[in-house]
């Protein structure tokens, strides 16, 4: 079976963020597999251990991304192209969904699996437009899959309920926490790792003019949320304090 | 200028969700006094088109399809490409809900067009319309416009106020027959595991437990308290591995991102991963035994105390005052 995964380098949970010249700052920054890739690497691993084939990570990013290619190399993926973002003057999701249907366009890909948001953006549409742009069904938030053959028994997570979703390859889907534990790599992991193959594709390898992948999108402005004031810690004893509070929420903050 | 703005409204239970509403009151602002219509799609809902026009759409189009009554990427898809096709939008709005996220991208990928995800605000800037979002959890906002084109956003609930509500209001409500062919994904059964009454993602109150509760019976006091206020009832990651709840109902970075107006955290220490999920609540109160919990470094209000004496009071409080 031919299996992919599309994961992104994102900043670390716990990174602070700042901000300058109306960038996010990345001086000095953390940087990890966004954690929902992290989940669609494991799954990607799991079938192909059940079913055979191989594994490949794709990404669209900068050279750093390699780092993050390696990790997912050692988690137990076979191989790993890295398709540069370094002549793109402006990128959104159309431009990255455009270029990775470049990169499937003459691939034979049985399921194609990523995270499904990005938590540094936090937009959620690479899969599914990659998935129109294929024309392939895809299947968003899945927390279970089993493949039969070709066809394909899925469950999902819909705010909190559960679907259960039959379809067939090929196909795209997004991981939900909850598909899985993904493993640590190991250390021989990590030394077979640096022998397994890297591909590093420029846009022009894939016939892309970059002036058909500009970003749609313009961003105009990035700030900091207001810091919040300290918040009133309320004192005295239990009673007095479960009354203030009521008030305070119904003459104060109106809430109630 | 004057633009012709789509919404995909959304039902749940047969009852038009709340940021449908939402919705329209956005596309209202984007259209600049141009024409907003309202597309609900599903086997029978044509009853729920003219509370669509009490909420300012000026006119619905109903797509009844038995292929419609749940929920598929390629039935929902087949229909709204019909309708945009025949009606030509020029800006486009759906939720930020489970739904919207799985279609809006592809229906985007369709038409070539940007598509600006789970925004909280808006603003016009001359002719252009811009938009805030939410990046990196919360923790930094963008605004975005798109560049040329066709308009597409998605708006997260609970945080673009509804129009209020005018019956007066008359509009057109036509049905449309829409055709739609293989579906490749199936529903094959839909398993009711999110609790019951209020949403979590449309919640104007939320009461949520953390390790704090101890146990499943440990949220009992919390939905009391849920109950009086009419609430949903939330938890972080540590009540849900933990096991004292369902992860359905998990508010965090995994899990649900909500804003309601106000959130009560009880028994929750405030990781950062919570604290990306639910710190651009409105009013934040914290309940804590202890003082250095982060929460409180969130919280509005806080009381520093035993969450099993300081809820059943709230609630009597409450139970008091709401009479």
């Amino acid at each position: 079976m031919n299996i992919f995964v599309i994961l992104k380098r994102t900043f670390d949970t716990e990174e602070k963020i700042s901000v300058s010249n109306n960038r996010i700052s990345e001086d000095s920054a953390e940087f990890i597999i966004n954690p929902y890739d992290e989940y669609a690497i494991e799954e990607a691993i799991t079938l192909k251990d059940a079913h055979g084939g191989t594994v490949t990570v794709v990404t669209v990013g900068d050279e750093d991304s390699e780092k993050e290619l390696r990790t997912a190399l050692a988690m137990g993926a076979d191989q790993a192209v890295l398709i540069s973002n370094e002549d793109l003057d402006s990128q959104d999701q159309f431009t990255t969904s455009s270029v990775l249907a470049a990169y499937f366009k003459d691939k034979e890909y049985d399921i194609i699996l990523g995270g499904n948001v990005a938590i540094d953006n936090g937009t959620g549409q690479v899969g599914p437009r990659l998935a129109e742009l294929l024309d392939i069904p895809h299947v968003t938030t899945i927390t279970k899959i089993e493949i039969n053959g070709t066809t394909v028994n899925i469950e999902r997570d819909v705010e909190g309920d559960l679907e259960k979703i039959e379809t067939s390859l090929p196909l795209l889907v997004t991981a939900q926490q909850g598909l899985n534990e993904p493993r640590y790599p190991s250390l021989p992991g990590i030394m077979k790792a640096k022998k397994k193959p890297l591909e590093t594709l420029e846009l022009d390898d894939l016939d892309i003019d970059e002036d058909d992948v500009e970003a749609k999108t313009k961003t105009v402005e990035i700030y900091l949320p207001p810091k919040k004031e300290a918040g009133k810690i309320l004192s005295g004893d239990t009673a007095d304090q479960v009354k203030e509070l009521v008030s305070l929420l119904r003459n104060e903050a109106k809430v109630i | 200028m004057a633009k012709k703005v789509l919404v995909l409204a959304e039902s749940r239970d047969g009852a038009l969700r709340n940021v449908s509403f939402e919705a329209i009151a956005a596309a209202k602002e984007i259209s600049g006094g141009g024409e907003v219509f309202a597309v609900l799609c599903g086997d029978t809902v044509q009853s729920l088109a003219n509370e669509l026009i009490h909420y300012g759409a000026d006119r619905v189009l109903v797509a009844e399809n038995e292929k419609l009554a749940n929920y598929t990427t390629d039935g929902y898809y087949q229909a709204l490409k019909q309708i945009i096709d025949e009606e030509t939008p020029e800006a486009i709005v759906f939720g930020h809900t489970s739904l919207g996220k799985d279609l809006s991208p592809r229906l985007a990928a369709r038409l070539e067009s940007g598509l600006i995800s789970d925004v909280t605000g808006l603003e016009q800037a001359g002719e252009n319309t811009v938009f805030t979002r939410p990046v990196y959890s919360g923790k930094a906002f963008e605004k975005k416009l798109i560049n040329d084109g066709l308009i597409f956003v998605t708006i997260r609930p609970n945080n673009i106020a509804p129009l209020e509500k005018d019956e007066s209001r008359s509009g057109e409500v036509k049905s449309v027959s829409v055709e739609i062919k293989d579906l490749r994904t199936i529903v094959k059964e839909v398993v009711r595991k999110a609790s019951t009454g209020v949403d979590l993602s449309e919640a104007k109150i939320i009461v949520a437990g953390g390790r704090g509760v101890k146990s499943e019976d440990g949220f009992k006091p919390l939905q009391e308290l849920a109950d009086v206020l009419g609430a949903a009832v939330g938890a972080s990651r540590g009540a849900c591995d933990a096991d004292y709840c369902d992860y359905s109902l998990q508010i965090g970075q995994t899990g649900k991102v909500v804003t309601p107006d106000l959130y009560i955290a009880c028994g929750i220490s405030g990781a950062i991963q919570h604290l990306a999920g639910m710190s651009n609540s409105k009013v934040i109160v914290a309940i804590n035994k202890d003082p250095e919990a982060s929460i409180f470094s969130v919280a509005d209000y806080g009381i520093v105390g035993d969450l099993f004496e300081v809820v059943p009071l709230l609630t009597e409080e409450f139970k008091k005052v709401l009479v």
